[in-house]
């Protein structure tokens, strides 16, 4: 085990951190709020000699995920950040990116889409993209920022996989929060990650490739195919690397963290900072002597379906809270979680909140709420309703 | 000893040039023309090339999978970003290159392949932004005048009244309204490039004006008057007599601008009138039918005696004085 440091930094300063320790060859970023705290910590890394790293900084997202699909493809270790519109300037390269099997680490510090403006976190900006074939992370804190940025590098990297992976954070509450993070030696992250072995790089002219060729129809259906194969490959390929990673930091990551679930009647799901929220009002309850529990989810994409069904399968109730809408649908976390819950022997009731759109703060009474609800069997799964919404 | 026609065709004899036959252009298009003899400049000069294409014609004919006519290393990303792409592209070569990782004695020539659509509409931008970086990257662009990918719509650079599907001579309205855009003088004002012009038909300009820009230490911008056959409604074998015509009429100068230096490369002892090169082509048939057919060609004749005579005077006033 590597000796302990730890700095009290942001989610964006964890995350360029966590970059600068992977030196990747090549970041091409774009100012947006609030990722742009990432792009400036790496910049000043990249003006002090810090790093050896090559910056583009382009004139605008969709040309910095133009820029590390060519980085990558020439053979680089790329890597970029965004937020909101500016993912959803990139939207038509991330799955380029993703369809070419180019293994590049994105920062996401999620905030809501327009319209109207708003530079809060919310997370429609990443699932917009959730079937654009990317691995999808979501961290609750900044240490998780800090560690998941490096996990994703070797996962991304790994050979049955070949997939980008977004990481997840919260805009503002931790793109902006300072916590105490535990970060890793220099050498230890380096090792970790290792260099990069690119496959069929553009760069190697004895081996010449054609990169994203006219695809009809008479072959288009067999590689989409072959990538919903590698992204099942994950759920093989991701205990592993979990597991590395475990050895160097003493910290286990998995698809999901189960938080005080034993015995527990009434679960609420949900994804990123809100489920520290969510463990105090847990902890809260389970004083007064009630039988709540936590499935906090880390990977969204791909699904981990087996786990919440291993999880939720003859609970009372399971509440799902979406940090995002899904206009004429449920809300996408609810749906997927609902829609694994279909296959289990006994289903739990179950209830949907949106909260939190556009950075409405949830509070720790929201949550007690949802649990009531629960706990009151006063859920309907059919029924989308709102925490911390005036109507 | 400088390149020429003759040397190029001895040295590709037994030599691939990068891109074979097979591909699917239409027959007497100027594209794979213009994209060959980029390729055999470069790789004469001991360049290893490595390419981009941004979505067009020449894309989707030449990388229909599993079948692929390059030999080089190829990368198409998406219509608007070959730019940005390749810009990503160099970096990685000077990352690498960096950690070591490049063998140090590899010369590579990253360029970038742009229809008019790609390059004068959606994708200027990433051009724009690519050429301001300073990336060393050649974009070439093959100027058809139109999306002729997607069936002859209007672009930034079709002339007015040419006739075209989203812009279509009508009862009212005479074709295109608006003036090609000058691609040239915008990608010369980003001031450190080198930019010029140049045609298939006058192809030793074309070699000499490659290699400067691939020597250019910096972006080069390379603008090739690529007459599409089936849309300007010639015959098959006449992509190059009509780029000549171009010239000749002065419809299209070959010109460069080295930082800011323009030279203006060929001077006919005397010109054609431009509507030689207006009138034998079918995209101008309805345009020719109206009324005013002749005061368009006035104006016309007008706008490329003023733009000659402009190209002239700033040959003059920015003689030896490079902005950078």
């Amino acid at each position: 085990m590597a000796s302990k440091k730890v700095l009290a930094i942001t989610g964006a300063e964890a995350a360029a951190y966590a970059m600068k320790q992977i030196e990747p060859d090549v970041v091409a970023a774009y100012p947006i709020t609030p990722q742009t705290p990432i792009v400036e910590y790496f910049a000043k890394y990249v003006a002090d000699g810090e790093v050896r790293t090559e910056m583009i900084p382009v004139e605008s997202e969709h040309s910095a995920m133009s820029a590390v699909v060519g980085a990558a493809a020439a053979g680089a270790r790329a890597m970029t950040a965004t937020s909101a519109q500016g993912l959803a300037l990139m939207h038509e390269i991330v799955y380029i990116a993703a369809s070419m099997r180019l293994p590049i680490v994105m920062g996401v510090v999620n905030r809501a889409l327009s319209a109207p403006i708003n530079i809060h976190c919310d997370h429609s900006d990443a699932m917009s993209e959730r079937d654009s074939g990317w691995i999808q992370l979501f961290c609750e804190d900044v240490q998780e920022v800090y560690d998941l940025t490096i996990l994703a590098v070797k996962l991304a990297e790994h050979e049955d996989v070949r997939l980008p992976v977004m990481v997840n954070q919260d805009g503002f509450i931790l793109s902006h929060g300072v916590e105490p993070v535990e970060v890793l030696p220099d050498e230890v992250v380096k090792k970790f990650v290792g260099s990069y072995k690119p496959i069929y790089p553009l760069l190697d002219t004895d081996h010449p490739v054609t990169y994203g060729a006219l695809d009809l129809y008479d072959y288009y259906f067999e590689h989409k195919r072959q990538q919903i194969e590698a992204m099942k490959n994950v759920y093989r390929i991701f205990p592993l690397v979990a597991e590395e990673f475990y050895k160097i930091s003493g910290r286990r990551y998995n698809y999901v963290e189960p938080y005080k679930m034993e015995n527990a009647e009434f679960v609420i799901v949900a994804l990123g900072s809100s489920n520290g929220t969510i463990k105090d009002v847990v902890d809260e309850l389970r004083s007064e002597g009630k039988k709540v529990g936590l499935l906090k989810i880390w990977m969204f994409r791909p699904f981990p379906k087996a786990e919440i069904q291993r999880y939720l399968t003859a609970r009372k109730a399971v509440v799902v809270l979406d940090r995002a809408a899904s206009f004429g649908a449920e809300a996408p976390l609810y749906e997927a979680v609902k829609s694994a819950l279909y296959e289990v022997a006994v289903r739990p009731l179950m209830g949907s909140f949106v909260y939190g759109l556009g950075g409405r703060d949830l509070k720790p009474e929201h949550v007690r709420y949802a649990f009531e609800r629960a706990m009151a069997l006063d859920l309907v799964a059919d029924r989308e309703e709102y925490l911390g919404l005036r109507e | 000893m400088p390149l020429t026609m003759k040397k190029l065709a001895e040295i590709f004899t037994n030599r691939e040039i990068g891109i074979t036959q097979g591909h699917r252009m239409c027959p007497g298009c100027a594209a794979p023309m213009t994209v060959k003899m980029v390729l055999m400049t470069a790789k004469a000069l001991g360049y290893e090339p490595i390419i981009g294409f941004a979505t067009g014609c020449m894309e989707v004919s030449s990388t229909i999978f599993p079948y692929t006519s390059w030999s080089v290393p190829y990368i198409h990303n998406a219509f608007e970003n070959v730019a940005a792409t390749i810009s990503g592209v160099e970096t990685a070569y000077r990352a690498l290159k960096k950690a070591g990782k490049i063998p140090p004695d590899k010369k590579y020539a990253f360029i970038a392949f742009g229809g008019d659509g790609g390059t004068y509409d959606i994708g200027l931008q990433a051009l724009s932004g690519a050429i301001e970086r300073g990336h060393k990257m050649l974009y070439v662009l093959y100027d058809n005048e139109g999306y002729m990918n997607t069936g002859n719509q209007r672009s930034g650079s079709t002339p007015p009244g040419a006739d075209t599907t989203t812009a279509p001579v009508g009862k009212v309205v005479p074709g295109k309204l608006q003036l090609k855009k000058n691609i040239v003088e915008i990608v010369a004002g980003h001031e450190y490039v080198y930019a010029a012009t140049v045609t298939p038909g006058e192809p030793m300009d074309f070699i000499n004006k490659i290699e400067k820009a691939l020597q250019f230490d910096g972006p080069a911008f390379i603008a090739s008057l690529s007459p599409c056959v089936r849309y300007w409604r010639v015959d098959d074998d006449k992509a190059v007599d009509i780029t000549k015509l171009a010239v000749q009429t002065k419809y299209w100068p070959l010109y460069e601008v080295d930082r800011g230096v323009y030279r203006v490369t060929r001077k006919p002892a005397s010109f054609k009138p431009v509507a030689d090169f207006i009138k034998i082509q079918g995209r101008f048939r309805l345009l020719l039918q109206r009324s005013d057919a002749e005061q368009i060609l006035n104006e016309l004749q007008q706008y490329v005696d003023r733009r000659w005579e402009r190209l002239l005077a700033f040959e003059e006033a920015t003689k030896d004085k490079p902005i950078r």
